[in-house]
């Protein structure tokens, strides 16, 4: 028989707020936290890269739509640009990670960095898709026009993921939905995991 | 000396709108970095053909042919995006050590793109010689000094 709290403690199980708290309280989390050089080159380094990862992929969307570089085959794009996607994409992951590590706890409650998390996995899984799928008979369409409709909309998602992963990580740093910042909307306080004490107390 | 020049430029109708509006800077922000990826993405694909690495199949005139119009729809948007940022907090850009090294690479960077380096790459054969390798690498640098120097302003 299930209690009848279930829910609640399913949900209290998966919450990672006690990681991140616990996280916040390290002394190197603290360090990057209060550091006046860290941080921002941190921050710079994570939006050169970002220049470099979203710009190479969005040059690839590009030739999957079709609509430009024509000439060059797929295959070449995703053999031979595509490793310095990769390499762009660690570096700006392994910043965004410290960056992260730096105040998890605003993170986890910050509305736009949410819906960052969600794009990515979004994301995540449309290059997933497109790799195991439409991308192993590539040698097929290389230099097909226009490419295969899976390849085309592979290229679609992917642009629209990353201009809104792109978007909602610079809105990050403002606190327009912050759990501090009461009041807010029912639906931010949920959103964003807000613990509001009741009206009246 | 420019002081005054910055001031008319904070007190322009164009500044005030953006300055007085919650959200208009993060939006036209949001903007200046896509551009931002745009121009990243269509220059170092030709910068990296010039250093011999990435599409290296395919005639570095081409390639750049191709990447063009991406680029200087890029560099519209970043400049575009980039002078109402500019108008809506003059004053602080005036006082600002990353905008004074940002607006005089920036200039440097533009003359370069599109007065040397284009006609390097529209220039150059298939085998990547010292010339050609060597514009490649001073774009990334100039581009990337912009870059920082511009996210930097942030930080001030």
């Amino acid at each position: 028989m299930l209690p009848h709290a279930w829910p609640e403690h399913i949900l209290f199980a998966v919450s990672l707020l006690p990681l991140w708290q616990w996280m916040a309280a390290q002394p190197w989390s603290i360090g990057l936290r209060e550091s006046l050089f860290m941080w921002p080159l941190l921050e710079s380094a994570h939006v050169l890269t970002l220049m470099m990862f979203v710009g190479t992929t969005t040059m690839l969307d590009l030739r999957l739509l079709g609509v430009t570089f024509r000439g060059v085959p797929t295959s070449e794009f995703t053999g031979r640009l595509l490793p310095w996607t990769r390499a762009a994409f660690a570096v700006m992951t392994v910043t965004g990670l410290l960056l992260f590590y730096a105040n998890p706890v605003r993170y986890h409650h910050n509305l736009f960095f949410r819906a960052k998390v969600i794009l990515l996995v979004a994301s995540g899984l449309n290059i997933w898709f497109f790799h195991s799928r439409a991308h192993t008979r590539v040698q097929a369409w290389d230099l097909t026009m226009p490419p295969p409709r899976a390849a085309r909309l592979a290229a679609v998602v992917s642009l629209a993921a990353w201009v809104g992963v792109v978007v909602t990580g610079r809105m990050v740093a403002y606190n327009w939905f912050d759990c501090d910042l009461q009041p807010q909307s029912a639906f931010v306080n949920w959103a964003a995991a807000c613990v509001v004490p009741p009206v009246g107390e | 000396m420019l002081l005054p020049l910055f001031e008319w430029c904070e007190s322009t109708g164009l500044g005030l709108v953006v300055r007085e509006s919650v959200w208009l800077f993060p939006v036209i922000e949001a903007a200046h970095l896509l551009g931002l990826c745009l121009l990243g993405g269509a220059l170092f694909l030709v910068d990296l053909r010039m250093l011999g690495a990435g599409l290296t199949r395919t005639a570095l005139p081409a390639l750049a042919r191709q990447a063009r119009p991406w680029l200087v729809a890029g560099v519209a948007t970043m400049l575009a995006s980039g002078v109402l940022l500019f108008l809506s907090e003059a004053i602080k850009c005036y006082y600002s050590q990353a905008f004074w090294v940002k607006i005089t690479t920036l200039p440097v960077a533009l003359l370069f793109t599109f007065v040397v380096r284009e006609r390097v790459a529209a220039a150059a054969d298939d085998h990547v010689g010292f010339t050609v390798a060597a514009t490649g690498a001073v774009s990334i640098a100039l581009w990337l000094t912009v870059a920082a120097a511009g996210r930097w302003i942030g930080f001030s």
